[in-house]
């Protein structure tokens, strides 16, 4: 039963019996609860970094520069988002599947999360002893202590769990609903953990035969080029982990928030299988510039990587024509009329809204980045982290804001109040000013020279460096805004969870309706087997032969070093 | 599946264009011979690459009436050769490699961009067209001096000595 009350901005806010179980909330939440620690932490490390490298502080000689840095970098780009992540998908599978979790689904979940939790402190541990100063990309020769690599293999080992969690719930579905099409948003949360596991084990191989035994002295040497491939072969994949879940919400969530439908099933189904397939075999564009390597497999994973352009545009279509049907329904008129009739008073919808806006420009970057030639214009200056702070940090976090604002309490069965929602608008105003002074002043001055991961230096007092040092004040002001944005959001969160009133009816968790004179989706699109075949096939066409190739003429490999 | 018609079109203009932006970038590299750094040729242990012609004697080397050899090795935490002198307009081909972990070699403001991996050695070729100090420096983390890594490339008029 569902009754709707007039809410925020011009949107409607439903209110609904719907609870989920108590197993279910409680996993859920706890997903969400360290998630949250971690983004706290980790963007004080991040604030630290920005004051240092601008020259503003000194860090105290018990802390170095890279030492935040590799925990900014494991803590946000691997903890934060893969524990938020899994906790979001296991809430939208439980709500769409029959409001829970099959019981198999709920022992996976929890034995996925106290995996990832242990191995996120164990390498967390490792860096704050200085053991493990390597960055979120711990490129050998440089060598960690095995804690460290062993907490990443648990954290790793922990989300497959997890995602047989998914599995289990789907398949189990899909055994009670024979010839039924399966939810949307449990097809794109079992797509988003295929192309998980799939790129996933192959930095799980790095970590397991390469790293490990070589970090506990037991083979003398490591193959860099061959690492770094497999490090890659993952990490490509991994930016999309970041952006699928936030896309689940931009297709499924949100269609329901600005009282509009979802225009096609079959074409969002599409567009994450497509993902599946041109997130992987793309890895080189990472390596344009190293050598071992042979120019034709770089070219031919560049035409790989920009075939994601075509999900990208699939994507921007559909959610543009649910903002014009949901407008027009709402009495809009003329070509753009139905922008001004958007709820951007209301937060669930506002801070999305504009990560999407964000994420056209950040898109971009990501073009010129992997345009074979053109990176060597960028590649590795601070364009290369603008970029991943435009996509990640301001596209897919503001979405993961946005979802917490209502999914918080859901599960807390408290209200969000008129002012919590206005808090949100606000957090989420400060977090994009913040984000766009810091990730665009990082791609101006990435252009004119400045490297990435690099402690305070004026290389000499040389002319060029001296030139990068104003805008390094302009990224410190926006690490100081991110700061205040993370405050306030860990605020709101702590207050939608213990404080807000109580209530027997909370809001709604939204799902979207599918457009009815949408095609139900054919066949083919949930034959698993059919994907994850054509995506190990082009992972071979685009791998086989360089590995190969790399194995066969490598060199003697390196020992280990720890200049820290 | 059915794809509304509008749709379809804004379908069509984005992939053609996606073919002709990725055709262009095939014959920038395959017709033109426009590729990042790149080099197949393997070395020795990169702990003995000293030993070993040609990184035993780093430098910089004229090959021809107006081209030059820069063999450099890389290590925590900098160069050798460390300042490197070439004339303007000159052909300059770079060969580096690393004796220890990955390290950069970046020139900002050129397309001087390599990475340095140790056991293999990069190469490239660039013509510096404007005289003056240039700075290089490492752009691949590898340590604590990671930002004390760096060098000058001082390119020279020749027509114009007193520079």
């Amino acid at each position: 039963m569902v009754n709707t009350k007039r809410g925020f901005g011009s949107s409607l806010v439903p209110l609904s019996d719907f609870s989920f179980e108590e197993p279910d909330r409680k996993l859920i939440l706890y997903h969400l609860g360290f998630a949250f620690f971690v983004l706290f932490l980790g963007i004080l490390a991040g604030l630290f970094q920005t004051l240092q490298r601008a020259g503003l502080i000194t860090l105290p000689v018990q802390l170095g520069y890279y030492q935040l840095l590799t925990a900014h970098g494991v803590l946000l780009a691997l903890v934060f988002t893969t524990i938020f992540i899994i906790g979001f998908l296991y809430s939208g599978v439980a709500k769409t599947m029959d409001g829970r979790l099959v019981p198999a689904a709920r022992v996976l979940g929890w034995i996925g999360y106290i995996m990832m939790v242990i191995g996120s402190i164990m390498a967390t541990y490792a860096i704050l002893v200085n053991e493990a100063t390597v960055l979120y990309t711990f490129y050998a020769p440089l060598k960690a202590s095995p804690t460290f690599y062993f907490g990443l293999a648990l954290l790793v080992v922990g989300s497959w769990i997890s995602g047989a969690g998914i599995f289990t719930n789907y398949g189990s579905w899909r055994k009670r609903n024979k010839g039924k099409e399966s939810p949307l948003f449990a097809f794109m949360a079992v797509a988003i953990m295929i192309l998980w596991i799939h790129a996933s084990l192959f930095v799980a191989i790095e970590v397991v035969f390469q790293l490990i035994p070589w970090s506990l002295g037991l083979v003398e040497r490591v193959d860099v080029t061959l690492s770094r491939t497999l490090f890659w072969y993952f990490g490509h994949a991994l930016v999309y982990f970041w952006l699928l879940p936030a896309y689940v919400y931009w297709y499924v969530n949100i269609p329901k928030i600005v009282g509009g439908k979802i225009l096609s099933s079959a074409l969002p189904r599409l567009t994450f299988l497509l993902f599946i397939l041109f997130s992987i075999p793309v890895g080189f564009h990472h390596q344009l510039n190293e050598p071992g390597i042979e120019s034709f497999w770089k070219y031919l994973q560049v035409v790989l990587t920009m075939a994601v352009i075509v999900p990208s545009l699939l994507t921007a279509f559909s959610l543009i024509g649910t903002f014009e049907l949901a407008g027009r329904e709402k009495g809009a008129k003329g070509l753009f009329g139905w922008v001004k009739k958007l709820p951007y008073g209301d937060a669930r919808f506002f801070a999305p809204f504009v990560a999407m806006v964000i994420f056209i420009v950040g898109g971009a970057g990501g073009v010129v980045l992997a345009s074979y030639q053109m990176n060597s214009t960028v590649h590795n200056t601070w364009f290369v982290t603008g970029h991943f702070h435009m996509t990640l940090a301001s596209s897919v976090v503001l979405t993961f804001f946005g979802i917490s604002i209502w999914l918080i309490p859901v599960l807390s069965k408290r209200k969000l109040t008129p002012f919590m929602n206005r808090l949100g608008i606000i957090q989420a105003i400060i977090w994009a000013a913040g984000m766009v002074l810091l990730s665009g002043t990082m791609h101006i001055v990435g252009l004119l020279g400045a490297p990435r991961r690099s402690s305070f230096s004026t290389y000499g007092d040389h002319e060029v460096a001296l030139g990068w040092i104003p805008y390094y004040y302009v990224i410190a002001v926006g690490g100081a805004l991110l700061t205040i944005a993370m405050l306030l959001f860990v605020y709101m969160a702590f207050h939608l969870m213990f404080i807000a009133p109580r209530t027997d009816r909370v809001i709604e968790y939204p799902i979207g309706e599918v457009y009815e004179k949408a095609q139900r989706p054919p066949k083919i699109l949930e034959r698993w087997s059919v994907w994850v075949g054509l995506s190990i096939l082009l992972s071979i066409i685009a791998y086989a032969v360089p590995i190969i190739d790399m194995i066969q003429h490598s060199p003697p490999g390196s020992l280990p070093y720890e200049p820290w | 599946m059915d794809m509304p018609r509008y749709e379809r079109i804004w379908m069509n203009i984005g992939i053609g264009s996606l073919i002709i932006f990725l055709i262009i970038l095939g014959i920038l590299a395959f017709g033109m011979g426009i590729h990042p750094p790149d080099s197949l040729e393997q070395t020795a242990n990169p702990e003995t690459i000293d030993i070993y012609p040609p990184f035993d004697q780093p430098g910089v080397y004229q090959t021809g009436p107006n081209e030059y050899e820069v063999i450099m090795t890389s290590f925590i935490f900098s160069y050798e050769p460390r300042e490197i002198r070439v004339p303007l307009g000159a052909k300059i081909h770079f060969k580096a490699t690393s004796k220890d972990v990955v390290h950069g070699l970046y020139v900002p403001n050129t397309n001087i961009n390599l990475m340095l991996v140790p056991g293999h050695v990069t190469e490239y070729t660039y013509t510096f067209d404007e005289p003056g100090e240039h700075l290089f420096l490492c752009h691949e983390y590898c340590g604590t001096g990671h930002q004390l890594m760096q060098g000058r490339i001082i390119v020279y008029d020749p027509e114009n000595t007193s520079t």
